[in-house]
């Protein structure tokens, strides 16, 4: 086991991450601490690598370099096993839910208990129906998934990435196509959880508002490199142009509308 | 021509590649088999998908393969005058050969394009990968027991396919042919060898139940996660199946029979 050099306030450190897909580079030294009890998130625009960085902290994809530590362990030097003992501590929202299509409910949040724990079916059974309380879902228990609003399948997700208390949980764009009420109940469960239950949270989104609201720190990734980080209203205010365009979400500004390309009269004038 | 030799060198080393990755694959759910040893149930609850609710359709053509063999033998072997060796020459096609490829073939429609569309679409949505981050191996938890399941089912099949299929010639040939019913089974019991023609034909449709188990769940596990991807490799599979079933008869009859 790799003790690292983390202090140990860090839960997840990221050093001069480098990951390419296909001959493109994703990322191209990335540097990333998440502390332990925050609610951190991991900012930019689409196709800028997020979730690859969430499926890298999971030890789900390896690095082409650098080293990714949690709780001071080098997640890509460890075995099979030790890295399936280590996932217990991490729980993981994913953009769809991923919940189990021909599992009910009560059995798609009983599923992790049941494959790493011998409990008896009553004592199962109070404790999925607390991870659904806190959800506020125990009454949804006998639904199928395909019944499920997209709001609704995220916090029965949610319950089920709770359910073996871990450490840590990482939220894949969590916000994107809910409606204001779903997003707003969201929201409020990610903070909630995060201080209730003592976690420490990766949020993943460009969903500025929604994420600016309830993240203790920020990262902001673009173009393979983290291009700053501070707490919500230091990004606001950043020196960085790019930062305050992408912060504000204003249209105009060193990102450019067109993507990269010939003129367009040249373009038009070509001959076929 | 240069595009030509191009692209026949591309599509050789992607098959290259492409088996290089689904022997990795079988390595490491072979490895991780004796983890269904504490959950049996796991296996049987496949082994009833894969292996009993293809029944219907292994029973009808079963039957209807055997009434078939019965009306064409008859044809045939009644301008020699050996009618009576109606019974050896079904059982034998049947244990030999038709048994355990047809069944083969039809396990491949039936069941794996199944499993691979069941994998494909766990991919697709991310169940798979969820699984991994709930500490749970999907190539334990979810592939190794319908590869098992689909290898324990193959020869149940078959076995159900020329059992019916005998049975099926035997309405045709001595309920409607007007054949003697005693020289059918006697025929049929001095011509058969338990060693050379059933076990023969059992080991063949453990053979076919192992690739094309294989085939199949490594086509939904390696699929691309998008429709389109999870259509192609159903068609694969079905494709690949039955070529491989093929192939292989011909490489063990010409071992065991050649």
């Amino acid at each position: 086991m790799d003790s690292g050099a983390s202090s140990p306030d860090i839960l997840v450190d990221i050093s001069d991450l480098h990951f390419h897909r296909g001959g493109r580079p994703i990322f191209r030294g990335v540097d990333v601490r998440i502390p332990k009890g925050t609610v951190t998130a991991i900012m930019g625009p689409s196709g800028t690598g997020k979730t690859t960085l969430l499926r890298l902290i999971g030890g789900q994809l390896r690095p082409h370099r650098g080293v990714v530590r949690f709780a001071g362990q080098d997640v890509h030097a460890l075995g099979h096993g030790a890295l399936y003992r280590l996932r217990r501590s991490m729980g993981m929202l994913f953009q769809t839910g991923a919940l189990f299509t021909h599992l009910s409910v009560f059995e798609n949040v009983a599923f992790p208990l049941r494959e790493h724990t011998q409990l008896p079916e009553p004592l199962l059974r109070d404790l999925v129906l607390m991870k659904l309380e806190a959800v506020g879902l125990r009454g949804a228990r006998d639904m199928m998934p395909g019944e499920l609003s997209g709001g609704m399948g995220r916090r029965v997700a949610l319950a089920r990435a709770i359910a073996l208390d871990p450490d840590m949980i990482m939220y894949d764009e969590p916000f994107t196509g809910q409606d204001p009420i779903s997003m707003g109940a969201l929201v409020k469960l990610i903070r909630t959880l995060n201080d209730a239950l003592g976690l420490t949270s990766v949020i993943v989104s460009h969903d500025v508002a929604e994420t600016a609201r309830i993240a203790d720190l920020i990262y902001v990734i673009s173009d393979g490199r983290v291009v700053d980080s501070g707490t919500p209203q230091a990004l606001m205010e950043s020196k960085s142009e790019w930062v305050r365009q992408f912060m504000h979400g204003l249209p105009d500004g060193p990102v450019p509308f067109h993507y990269p390309g010939p003129e367009l009269v040249s373009d038009l004038l070509e001959r076929r | 021509m240069l595009g030509f030799l191009a692209r026949l060198g591309a599509t050789t080393i992607s098959s290259f590649q492409r088996l290089g990755r689904g022997t990795f694959f079988l390595a490491r759910v072979l490895t991780g088999l004796h983890s269904l040893l504490p959950r049996p149930g796991l296996v049987i609850a496949q082994v009833y998908s894969i292996g009993v609710l293809s029944l219907v359709i292994i029973v009808v053509s079963g039957i209807f393969v055997g009434a078939v063999l019965a009306l064409q033998g008859y044809n045939t072997l009644v301008n020699f005058g050996a009618e009576d060796a109606l019974g050896v020459l079904v059982a034998l096609s049947l244990l030999r050969e038709l048994g355990p490829v047809v069944t083969a073939l039809l396990f491949a429609g039936r069941a794996g394009s199944a499993l691979t569309a069941e994998i494909g679409l766990m991919k697709t949505t991310e169940q798979l990968s969820g699984m991994e981050m709930m500490a749970v191996d999907p190539l334990r938890r979810v592939i190794a027991p319908r590869l098992l399941a689909g290898f324990v089912s193959m020869p149940l099949l078959a076995a159900m396919f020329s059992f019916l299929g005998i049975m099926g010639a035997y309405v045709v040939g001595v309920g409607a042919l007007g054949l003697d019913g005693g020289a059918y089974w006697s025929q049929m019991q001095d011509a058969v060898d338990f060693r050379d023609d059933v076990m023969n034909g059992v080991i063949k449709s453990l053979v076919f139940g192992f690739v094309a188990s294989w085939i199949a769940v490594f086509e939904g596990y390696d699929c691309v996660p998008t429709s389109e991807g999870v259509s192609s490799a159903t068609t694969r599979t079905v494709v690949h199946t039955s070529l491989a079933v093929l192939g292989l008869d011909f490489v063990l009859t010409a071992v065991m029979f050649g």
